[in-house]
């Protein structure tokens, strides 16, 4: 397996590699360096070394306490994970392993209830909400991101439930293990790097989901996306300030998916590797 | 099994979480608001409110001008009842109160003092005699304009300037290597971006929107005077990017040095006047909104941002008692107090611009009253209209109306399209909005 | 092996996610389609009645209608384009042994975690912006006039935001897909004396087949609604240059408040949507069954 890697050829993919990086970074990292200038330093033209001040980051926490909406846009975007992935398990799971003629239209079907744009059933669906008394509510929301993240939930799980080797299921079955040992002794091991990685994605997915977000709450459940929405004001300087809400809005995710990239790319196969 | 204990866990504090949501205290205000600064300052003085009732909390929900506008349209109208104050423009107040979505707001006290709002304000927000919201603060527009920049080109801003002065001003102004544009307008589309601004100037040029019979205008003279010349002129003395400039854009603009001229609301001056984030603080100076030769009209701009209580509130009375707090007399004097007297919210009140102690600090007191004077949104132009409003039309379909002319007309400030076909292409579209709604009423 | 036991405990493990998204496609849906029959305004409630067509017939005579299918298409066709080829581009950089793979990865799939106003308004004021953007500052460094990115190439500028935030995602899965390539595999046709074109066209791309296809599937059921990005920074215009159908109808639900209106919009863009998929799917459906 030893690949004839010359020095030279790993210096110059390194250079490409790093540079390409940069360039597609770049947006965060000016929207970070620009949240510790002043306002009219954020305006003054293309500079990363700002004087340094935290004084946006104390405006936006004085003007709107950073916590709840964090805290909703945790229970939210974990909540309807851990639901989605309650419903969507056991379906993705008989998909992959009894399929029959019409798995694939179903897959289908259900991507397309994606397809409604959401703006054109706002009313029907605020009606419903008021007439549920779910209007401003968290669990209204995370029934509500649940839904709209359940057909990928679903498209993720089945992928790669079924790279798991039917044989194995066999051989258990032949042992004598029933259906609740073969899920819990064996699929549910072999399964868990897929579960973790779809429940990474719908996080993210969740987490900016920002429409529903910010027209079915108020104040007790909205989350950081609302958050975002009164910062970008029609009056007077705020790039800095946008940038450091904006940076507290991102960073909890970007931390995450920093850290868990590693799971998050194993699961994002879709079935790619076969 | 762990993962199991995990989700059960997760579950139970989730389902814990959204129970004590519903449990709220019983009076607790939800206030709808933009997050322009008057109002982030209010919300900052929200503790002197509650230190003096105690038994009111507040919640507030601060929100960017257009995404407020469309949560509270959608919620008032389908009767959703998740506010009890929302913060609603002049344009909103006299249509909502004509469907019943507003309290009449009659018990803001005896001390309030209502006859000191200024009456053109006043006026949009009375229907049948009640009034149904308080005004917050109020706009006209007007020049504001760099005094050092006009004695440098020899030039002197008349009283009372006329359309064809500003013309030759802004080119003489315009300096594209020391990156100074002669004037900046707006550009972006929008009902309450270009099209506030070009609406007021084609009410100069004696244009209107609707005549008597609600028929669209735009294939009359007026129109295609105003709108050629607010083309050439950004053309010409324009800033780069003008098609996608709106308050905010301009205001950086001018605050940066790089305008001349610069006509918007009167509310900006308090923005480009402050040394803190204007770097031309000292050497603005202000005049009225022009007039098209020995026409006597100066646009009517006229906006205030209002608090109304939508009738679907349990708690109007509480509701009420922080309007009056809110826009009252004394709240100047506290924002007076804590920040200043140039930054107490402007256009309101009479006794505001009689006093002393405002007018010295500053220096656009006296000519933003004069600009809120000289508006009258019963009367906008010239010819006799079916409709109120100065910088726009006060029927519920202008929003979308106004939007799609707007983006009509920024093409054209873009260089993608032609007075000629942007103005047979309003006409059509408006045409067509206007009958789908059942005009003539 | 499947039995008649198993068949049955199948559908009843898929009867949870079927049916509550049939209940969520159903009831907005008939909602929707009622809705259209309506003519309803959100601000005149008190004068809703039947029009039948009507409202079908007035969104599809809107003047920016047939722009507003061609610019949604052209957003849609846009973004897969960069995001393909720019994802297998990277995903090949990706691939070669490089110092700081696991920082380069990290940067690159960033964009991915940002939400779409935020991306939007950073790009629309703090990189496009032909004033205090990066780009200007670049262009003025060179002595050049700044490209006024939202008047000039409106649909371009929102195809490059969207594509930015959607290029992580293509690049993630075709690397994944990539890497699971047999190195064994990839020596062999490099003993051959196959060059590197060759080795991409006849090994790559075929194993890549598959995983493009889910990016174009994926990505286009987002892209075909994308709007949020559009009403941060050029509002549909110049003219209608850069609206969408998503636009569109935002622009009948929510500043028009013309409930049937959007809601006959609505049901337009659903069917558009199919054909779409429709089309997509008799083109690369077929990689999916392997």
């Amino acid at each position: 397996m030893a690949r004839n890697v010359t020095t030279r050829h790993k210096i110059s993919a390194t250079v490409a590699a790093w540079i390409v990086a940069l360039i597609i970074f770049f947006p965060i990292l000016y929207t970070i360096i620009t949240s510790i200038k002043t306002e009219p330093e954020a305006i003054a033209g293309f500079s990363l070394w700002p004087s340094g001040t935290f004084e946006n980051y104390i405006t936006v926490q004085t003007q709107r306490d950073y916590l709840k909406p964090f805290m909703n846009s945790v229970i939210l975007s974990v909540g309807s994970t851990i639901l989605a992935l309650i419903i969507a398990i056991p379906s993705a799971w008989a998909m992959a392993f009894s399929p029959t003629k019409r798995t694939k239209d179903i897959l289908m079907w259900m991507l397309s209830t994606k397809m409604m744009p959401a703006v054109a059933v706002l009313v029907p669906i605020y009606l419903l909400f008021r007439d549920f008394g779910l209007l401003d509510s968290r669990i209204g929301l995370t029934v509500m991101l649940t839904l709209i993240n359940l057909p990928i939930v679903v498209w993720m799980l089945y992928t790669y439930f079924r790279e798991i080797p039917g044989e194995i299921l066999e051989a258990a079955r032949m042992d004598g293990a029933g259906l609740w040992q073969e899920i819990v002794y064996v699929l549910t091991p072999m399964a868990v790097p897929g579960i973790a990685s779809t429940l990474l994605l719908n996080i993210i997915l969740a987490w900016n989901e920002s429409f529903w977000t910010i027209r079915l709450s108020t104040t007790n459940a909205a989350p950081l996306t609302a958050f975002i929405a009164s910062f970008s004001s029609p009056q007077g300087l705020f790039w800095a300030k946008l940038s450091a809400a904006s940076t507290m809005a991102i960073a909890p995710i970007l931390i995450l998916g920093w850290f868990s990239q590693k799971q998050l790319v194993r699961g994002l196969t879709f079935g790619a590797v076969k | 099994m762990t993962l199991k204990t995990i989700l059960l866990g997760a579950c139970s504090a989730l389902a814990l979480a959204g129970f004590f949501s519903t449990a709220a205290s019983a009076e607790t205000l939800t206030i709808a608001t933009v997050n322009n600064g008057d109002m982030v300052r209010m919300q900052g003085l929200t503790s002197e409110f509650t230190k003096a009732n105690p038994d009111i909390q507040i919640n507030w929900v601060t929100l960017e001008e257009n995404v407020l506008r469309e949560r509270v349209t959608t919620d008032i109208a389908t009767k959703g009842g998740q506010y009890d104050i929302l913060t609603i423009g002049n344009y909103e107040v006299p249509i909502w109160a004509k469907q019943g979505w507003l309290l009449e707001l009659n018990k803001l006290g005896d001390k309030y003092d209502a006859n000191d709002i200024l009456p053109a304000i006043k006026g949009g927000l009375t229907v049948n005699g009640k009034l149904y919201a308080a005004p917050f603060y109020g706009e006209s527009a007007m020049i504001m304009y760099r005094k050092d920049l006009f004695e440098k080109a020899g030039l002197k801003m008349p009283e009372n300037p006329t359309w064809e002065f500003i013309g030759d001003a802004a080119r003489k102004i315009t300096d594209r290597k020391a990156d100074v544009n002669g004037i900046c307008l707006r550009g972006k589309a929008g009902w309450g971006e270009n099209m506030a601004f070009i609406t007021a100037l084609t009410n100069s040029f004696g244009g209107r929107w609707f005549d008597e019979k609600w028929t669209p205008q735009f294939d009359q003279p007026e129109w295609k005077a105003a709108l050629q010349f607010y083309v050439d002129l950004m053309k010409d003395a324009g800033p780069a990017g003008a098609s996608s400039n709106g308050f905010n854009e301009n205001l950086t603009l001018f605050q940066q040095g790089k305008c001349g001229m610069w006509m918007d609301a009167t509310v900006a001056a308090s923005f480009v006047s402050n040394p803190k984030d204007s770097k031309v603080a000292d050497k603005v100076g202000y005049a009225l909104f022009p007039v098209k030769g020995e026409m006597k009209n100066h646009g009517n701009w006229l906006w205030s941002w209002n608090l109304a209580v939508p009738n679907s509130s349990k708690k109007a009375d509480s509701a009420q008692k922080f309007i009056s707090w809110a826009t009252s007399k004394e709240y100047t004097q506290l924002v007076a107090s804590k920040e200043g007297w140039a930054n107490v919210p402007p256009g309101t009140r009479t006794s505001l611009y009689n006093n002393e102690e405002y007018k010295k600090a500053a220096a656009f007191a006296v000519p933003t009253l004069a600009a809120m004077n000289a508006a009258d949104i019963t009367k906008p132009t010239v010819k006799p209209v079916p409709y109120t409003g100065g910088q726009f039309v006060a029927i519920p379909e202008f929003q979308a109306i106004g939007t799609n002319v707007g983006q009509l007309f920024s093409a054209v400030v873009a260089g993608q399209s032609t007075v000629a076909d942007a103005l047979a292409q309003a006409q059509t579209a408006t045409t067509r909005e206007m009958k789908r709604a059942g005009y003539p009423k | 092996m499947a039995t008649q036991n198993t068949k049955t405990l199948a559908r009843l493990m898929m009867a949870p996610s079927v049916l509550l998204l049939l209940v969520w496609m159903i009831v907005p849906l008939a909602m929707t389609l009622w809705f259209s029959f309506q003519n309803y305004n959100l601000l005149d409630p008190s004068n809703v009645s039947f029009t039948g067509l009507f409202n079908y017939q007035f969104f599809y005579t809107d003047p920016a209608f047939f722009q507003s299918i061609w610019n949604t298409l052209v957003i849609v066709g846009g973004v897969l384009l960069i995001t393909v080829i720019g994802g297998i581009a990277i995903a090949l950089l990706l691939d070669q042994p490089i110092f700081g793979q696991g920082i380069v990865r990290i940067l690159i799939i960033s964009p991915f975690f940002v939400m779409p106003p935020v991306a939007a308004l950073v790009w629309k004021n703090m990189i496009m912006n032909p004033s205090y953007g990066v780009f200007a500052d670049i262009s003025k460094f060179f002595g050049l006039r700044p490209i006024d990115w939202f008047a000039q190439y409106p649909l371009f500028s929102i195809v490059i935001i969207v594509a930015w935030q959607w290029l992580p995602f293509a690049t993630l899965i075709l690397l994944t897909a990539l890497q699971s390539l047999d190195g064994e595999q990839k020596e062999a046709a490099e003993m051959d004396g196959a060059n590197f074109l060759n080795r991409f066209i006849y090994l790559v791309v075929p194993h890549l087949a598959r995983s493009i296809t889910v990016v174009i599937l994926i990505q286009t059921i987002f892209l075909l609604g994308v709007y949020a990005e559009i009403l941060v920074t050029t509002n549909g215009g110049p003219g209608y240059a850069s609206t969408n159908l998503a636009f569109l109808i935002y622009r009948t639900a929510l500043l028009g408040y013309d409930v049937g209106g959007a809601s006959a919009g609505g049901i337009i863009a659903v069917v558009l949507a199919n054909i779409v998929a429709f089309f997509l799917m008799r083109a690369v459906g077929k990689n999916l069954d392997r």
